[in-house]
């Protein structure tokens, strides 16, 4: 097959493009330039894309002897990614932008360029599994390496975009990678994880949102209304959240206090003691399915955060919407966040969370999930 | 198979330069030793100078030695507005044509920066051509402040040629010094810097059969510049560094070879280069050439340049699919690793935005046949096709 490898500079699309011209695919490199900032991605001069991550790839690809191509989607990745992320965060929700990008960029324009031009498939450094089903068709299952999958930012592509996607890496952990990129004598073998939202070079999101926003001081307040403290934009606050608060009055119990709601139309951010977190039923809209949609409700793991843990729920969807009651009240459930819906490794597929509550009928033990939610 | 249409990027070595290089390369000697090595050395870059200037219309003495064009560009513009503006302070505005190449346009845009410098820009016609009295006009608004004047001989993306002697008639009538860049003029055009009335011209080895690395600006022994390169004082006080004895014999036979046989590869050159452009616009009635192009004529746009406006494609998608059938082209505008803009050439000429992403440069040389031309008749449909489909989605 004729084969664009995004490559984005880093060892896993630098080892991912290698094993898929190892296949006996014919692979062209692809760098994606997708940022508006002058300091990093473009010269002022002449608009030029200079960033050193595209001076890997491109080391990475002559060292492959692959053709190798940048390719302009700043205005796409603008629009469809960094605008959608500044827009939800105003309005109270925590978008995850990697999920966006992927479901409109890496295996849309992307693709859908790579296709226009000739080519079969997107290959991507993605840690997640492709596996052909009995009925041959591709499912989306999650990476060997637990630590490093992925599975949760791609539970956004439906069936066709899986037919044209390729994740060499899915079969492997992360080590093995960087040992195989040394091997291969590829120079970004020891290059550092890139973990933070690409377009927030500081990885300062909330200085960030405050410069694209505007600062909006507001109140913090419990549940009763009572004013506990002050903040510069409730924009930069996500439910489940503890750190960053400075509340100016200790809680009565001395319990620890979390973000429990956050208001756009008062500028309120509502904070509440831990069980105050605890919801058991999700709803979520923009569904999007993997392969066939299921029919009914159906027994499912669901992920409500990348690198979140796995919870017992049920699931049903009545159109573009996802209904999940969950087996056990869990925390950090934040709007705007996918849930993904797994059976076994397999990806079902998501929808965006757009309310979680907690319905009494079934009270359980809350289970409190193991990664506390980061301030912004 | 490979067919290679990218000749104003760079153009295979001629053998007999190559030849020329190979034998320098086995023999020590630094030109600026007295010993009788460095003699030997010396005799070899001398005659190789003149045998330059001699192809160029230029004094021996005229001829300074760089690494290249762009180099070359560097000591023109910003050597000689050091010195105008040492003389006379008054002296800091470059009036500089809007097409030039990237080491013109780059310079200026560091003089106005950091030096204090103020820029006229020299708008050109839908050609690509500057009016004399364009810069006339320039240079009257305020004749005491004018530094230099820059105007390039041949455009290295449309290939329009200047009237370079029209304009340095001008220029020589306030005084002031005039630098033409001809880097993709010489060797492939008569150039003949004498009878041009130009004061500083941009030369370089590996566009006309030399070796990447060597250049040289042909200056008048009159034209005053400021040193870029401090050291050994070589090439006239102005351009320190040990000469590259076996690129400069490269050089000067690749240079002399091609004035001698300059009439014949005009007209082969021209003749290939029109049925190219012929058959690309059979292909779809909206493809045209970009800049000023009459069929049989080698004087006014270079003989090996068919630059295309493809409507409605990228030209790096038209670079990726004509690259993946065996074709080696350019867009026109040398964006090493980056994002592709429209090329400032093609806006100067007043193609819209939309149509300058269409840019397509096919550049003919010593090398191409009538077959390199059917490759890319060949391969064009499909990927112009392909190409428009792919800009409909990005």
């Amino acid at each position: 097959m004729r084969v664009v490898a995004a490559m984005s500079g880093g060892v896993d699309s630098a080892v991912a493009a290698a094993r898929m011209l190892d296949a006996g695919h014919e692979v062209v490199g692809v760098h994606l330039a997708l940022s508006q900032s002058a300091a990093t991605l473009r010269e002022s001069a002449r608009g030029c894309c200079t960033i050193e991550d595209a001076g890997d790839a491109r080391r990475v690809a002559d060292r492959l002897g692959i053709p190798f191509y940048v390719w302009d989607m700043a205005a796409r990745f603008k629009r469809d990614v960094v605008d959608d992320f500044t827009r939800e965060y105003a309005a109270g929700r925590t978008p995850n932008p990697c999920l966006r990008c992927n479901e409109k960029i890496k295996f849309a324009a992307l693709l859908d360029k790579a296709l226009a031009l000739g080519f079969d498939a997107v290959a991507t450094g993605h840690y997640a599994q492709i596996v052909e089903g009995a009925d041959g068709r591709r499912e989306l299952h999650r990476a060997v390496d637990m630590a490093k999958d992925q599975s949760y930012v791609l539970g956004v592509l439906d069936e066709d975009q899986l037919a044209r996607s390729f994740f060499p890496l899915g079969d492997t952990i992360k080590p093995r990678i960087r040992e195989e990129a040394a091997a291969r004598g590829f120079y970004v073998a020891s290059k550092p994880d890139s973990h933070d939202i690409c377009f927030i070079a500081d990885g300062d999101t909330k200085g960030w949102l405050t410069r694209k926003l505007g600062a909006a001081p507001g109140e913090i307040v419990d549940s009763d209304g009572a004013v506990l403290g002050q903040h510069e934009g409730a924009f930069a606050y996500t439910v489940g959240q503890r750190r960053g608060l400075a509340l100016s009055r200790p809680a009565a119990d001395g319990q620890p206090r979390y973000v429990v709601e956050v208001r756009p139309e008062s500028n309120q951010v509502v904070v509440g003691t831990a069980d105050l977190l605890g919801v058991n039923a999700i709803t979520g809209d923009h569904a999007r399915w993997c392969g066939p949609a299921p029919t009914g409700s159906v027994r499912v793991g669901v992920q409500v955060r990348a690198h979140g843990e796995e919870f017992p729920a049920t699931a049903w969807s009545v159109d573009d919407r996802l209904e999940v009651r969950l087996d056990a009240r869990i925390r950090g459930v934040a709007p705007g966040q996918s849930v993904v819906l797994y059976d076994g490794s397999r990806v079902m597929g998501s929808a965006t969370i757009s309310v979680s509550r907690l319905e009494r009928a079934t009270t359980t033990t809350t289970i409190t999930t193991t990664t506390t939610t980061d301030a912004v | 198979m490979n067919a290679y249409l990218d000749h104003a990027a760079t153009t295979p070595m001629l053998p007999a330069a190559l030849a020329a290089m190979a034998e320098q390369l086995a023999i020590v000697g630094n030109p600026s030793s007295l010993h009788r090595t460095g003699r030997a050395a010396r005799r070899v870059v001398e005659e190789s100078r003149e045998r330059i200037a001699r192809a160029v219309g230029a004094r021996p003495s005229e001829v300074v030695f760089t690494s290249g064009g762009t180099e070359s560009d560097n000591l023109a513009l910003k050597g000689t507005y050091w010195a105008r503006r040492d003389a006379d302070p008054a002296r800091r505005r470059l009036l500089v044509s809007t097409a030039e190449h990237h080491a013109v346009l780059d310079c200026v845009e560091f003089l106005v920066e950091h030096e204090g410098a103020t820029v006229t820009w020299l708008e050109c016609d839908a050609d690509g051509v500057i009016d004399p009295e364009t810069v006339r006009a320039a240079i009257e608004t305020d004749r005491g402040s004018v530094a230099l004047v820059s105007v390039m001989w041949a455009n290295n993306e449309v290939g329009t040629v200047a009237d370079i002697t029209a304009i340095a008639a001008v220029t020589r009538e306030y005084g002031i010094p005039f630098h033409t860049d001809a880097v993709q003029a010489a060797g492939h055009v008569p150039v003949d810097f004498a009878a041009s009335g130009a004061d500083l011209m941009a030369i370089t080895a590996h566009k006309l059969g030399g070796p990447v690395g060597v250049g040289a600006l042909v200056a008048r022994r009159e034209a005053k510049m400021v040193p870029l390169v401090h050291g050994g004082g070589q090439e006239r006080q102005v351009r320190s560094g040990t000469l590259d004895t076996a690129g400069i014999a490269a050089f000067s036979v690749a240079l002399a070879e091609c004035v001698a046989g300059l009439d014949d590869e005009m007209a082969r050159l021209v003749a290939l280069r029109d049925d190219l452009i012929d058959r690309a616009m059979a292909l779809s009635p909206d493809i045209r050439p970009s800049g000023f192009w009459q069929r049989g004529d080698g004087t006014r746009r270079l003989p090996g340049n068919a630059h295309l406006i493809v409507p409605g494609c990228d030209g790096d998608s038209l670079l990726y699919l004509l690259d993946a059938a065996g074709i080696s082209c350019s867009t026109g505008s040398a964006c090493q690793a980056g994002v592709p803009r429209p090329s400032h050439v093609l806006l100067a000429l007043g193609v819209s935005e939309s149509d300058a992403r269409g840019a397509l440069r096919l550049t003919l040389g010593h090398t191409s046949t009538a077959s390199d031309v059917d490759a890319v008749i060949t391969a064009l449909p499909a990927a112009i096709d392909r190409a428009r489909r792919a800009r409909e989605i990005a």
